[in-house]
């Protein structure tokens, strides 16, 4: 459904988005993690046809977004990071001015505004200001405004930005309930978020895309080479020489001394195999105190960290 | 299309709800209401005075003591004075609030969002404009003016408006800054005024030149009654040529992002 090849786009001699590429298969959530400025919304504003990239293409339903723009366009609903509301309307008629922007004919209008507010829950401020609704109610006039021509593709600027975790909660069950009809792309710098919601993420950090995969599956991929952390009380010289001679082990290092002889222990391990009998056997055999015995295992938020600083220091 | 009309709709009704349109329309008919009386004022004074001399007494006329001045003065007021405020929030405003991302996301092509915004302040404008037709009314009630000049003198005032419009229009979408979007359409116009004073210092084809460019000179010819297609000409291609430069602009806030 969307495709993106060497996408790259350059603010004069700032480059936002290097040489990205991903595909979205129709019914997916993708979840767009990174940091800010990290290059999503520029990624976003590409795809949504707000600005064209400086290089590579992106495809959206098969139109091109530069060359086909506005069959691009029709078939995308988009909410930005600051939500596009005119403050001084009411509910209603915005929903109205926006179904009539996105080219509903005239008969289908009003059975599209109703079907947006219902799907946003909106009755309750349908003839309220704009300006004068909650921060929840404004992200969900948002969403509604991006639903409103029923589009194949919904990209979501942090939809869930500054909403408190009802609210949170409920922007996500509305996100989850389109899944399947609509392709989803959306963008978040908050982790829980994109775990709960999407089949797919893809870390972006500094206009690169530096992993992308289930959650499950990238948490799987870096976890394979972790590392067994252990609180033993023992000699530490002794301790060290007979953990490396273990068969799987890497390294042994040590993390910091808690006192009375006992130690914490990093063991990184070959990727994929769980050692932490071997080591606690070891370990009793040789008479020390085993006090503590776990596997680092790491969260989407570590990954992230990881990714992101690794990247950094590339530089 | 469906677009570009609701794009004026929305315009419109925005006008209406925000106090500028009300501020403004109020301060100029309260201002050209004052200027029409002191016109009037001294048209009958010299009515008085001339009216022993016969010879004298042909040569007064209600279009060129009353009217013309009355022209010059909206043309002044509406134009230079008030339409960098009219149009100053144009796009500027949904530059800041984020809005122009929806307008530019959704199928509607940039001139389309152009012209639709343009429209508005040009219906807006004509509209204030057309609240004075009650000036040669009272005319007509206890006098005989000549309405062709005055038809005249109005088309050149709702060309000119839509000229200075379209300055508008660019300067907003330069910035996201109402104020500052107000301060370069009125310099812009303001030195369109005063070309004409400049080509008058200036000899030869240069002078010739700048002495077209000045709008106040196209202008002239209106409040003296005479429509000329060269002048018609001169402000339909401003008015293009300012919405074709807005289209660009905005065009390139798209690569600038």
């Amino acid at each position: 459904m969307i495709e993106v090849k060497d996408l790259t786009k350059k603010y004069g001699n700032f480059t936002a988005v290097r040489d990205v590429s991903f595909e979205v298969e129709k019914g997916e959530i993708l979840g767009f993690l990174g940091p800010n400025a990290a290059g999503k919304t520029t990624t976003m504003r590409v795809l949504t046809c707000f600005m064209p990239a400086t290089a590579g293409t992106a495809r959206v339903a098969g139109f091109d977004t530069f060359r086909q723009s506005l069959d691009v366009r029709r078939r995308v609903g988009y909410l930005p990071e600051n939500v596009p509301l005119y403050l001084d309307m009411r509910v209603r008629p915005y929903l109205e001015f926006i179904a009539k922007i996105k080219d509903i004919p005239s008969r289908d209008r009003r059975k599209a505004v109703n079907r947006v507010i219902e799907l946003a829950a909106l009755e309750e401020v349908e003839h309220r200001i704009v300006g004068h609704c909650s921060k929840g109610f404004r992200q969900r006039v948002g969403l509604a405004q991006a639903l409103i021509h029923d589009p194949d593709v919904l990209i979501l600027d942090e939809p869930t930005n500054g909403l408190d975790p009802k609210q949170i909660n409920e922007v996500r069950e509305v996100i989850k309930s389109l899944a399947g009809d609509h392709t989803i792309i959306l963008s978040s710098h908050i982790l829980p978020e994109v775990s709960k919601t999407c089949e797919r993420v893809v870390i972006i950090n500094q206009g690169r895309i530096v992993a992308g995969d289930t959650p499950a599956n990238l948490d799987a991929q870096l976890r394979g080479s972790q590392s067994i952390s252990a609180q033993i009380r023992g000699p530490v010289g002794e301790v060290m020489d007979q953990l490396k001679k273990k068969e799987g082990v890497v390294d042994v290092k040590t993390r910091s001394s808690l006192g009375d002889g006992l130690w914490q222990y990093e063991i990184d391990v070959v990727p994929g195999r769980d050692l932490r009998s071997e080591v606690a056997s070891s370990v009793v055999g040789s008479n020390w105190d085993l006090v503590e015995l776990t596997t680092a295992g790491m969260s989407l938020e570590e990954i992230f960290l990881e990714l992101t600083t690794q990247e950094e220091e590339g530089d | 299309m469906q677009g570009l009309l609701a794009i004026w709709g929305r315009e419109l009704k925005a006008y209406f709800i925000s106090p500028i349109f009300y501020a403004l329309s109020t301060v100029f008919i309260f201002f050209i209401s004052l200027m029409f009386f002191s016109f009037l004022q001294q048209y009958t004074q010299y009515f008085m005075q001339v009216a022993q001399y016969p010879t004298m007494m042909e040569r007064i006329n209600i279009n060129e003591m009353i009217m013309r001045p009355l022209f010059n003065t909206m043309s002044f007021v509406a134009v230079l004075i008030m339409m960098p405020m009219l149009t100053m929030r144009i796009l500027s405003e949904e530059k800041k609030s984020g809005t122009i991302e929806l307008l530019l996301t959704s199928p509607v092509r940039d001139w389309h969002v152009i012209l639709g915004k343009f429209l508005a302040a040009f219906t807006l404008y004509t509209a204030m404009i057309g609240l004075t037709i009650i000036y040669p009314m009272v005319l007509q009630i206890y006098g005989d003016p000549d309405w062709d000049p005055i038809w005249a003198g109005y088309l050149g005032l709702v060309l000119l408006g839509g000229g200075v419009i379209t300055i508008g229009l660019f300067a907003s979408s330069l910035t996201e800054n109402q104020i500052v979007a107000a301060v370069v359409c009125f310099g812009a116009a303001l030195i369109l005024w005063i070309l004409d004073v400049v080509a008058e210092s200036m000899t030869g084809t240069l002078g010739e030149l700048v002495g077209y460019l000045s709008v106040l000179r196209h202008y002239n010819s209106f409040e003296k009654g005479i429509i000329d297609s060269t002048d018609c000409l001169f402000f339909l291609s401003f008015i293009f040529l300012g919405l074709f430069i807005t289209v660009r602009s905005v065009e390139s806030t798209r690569w600038r992002g």
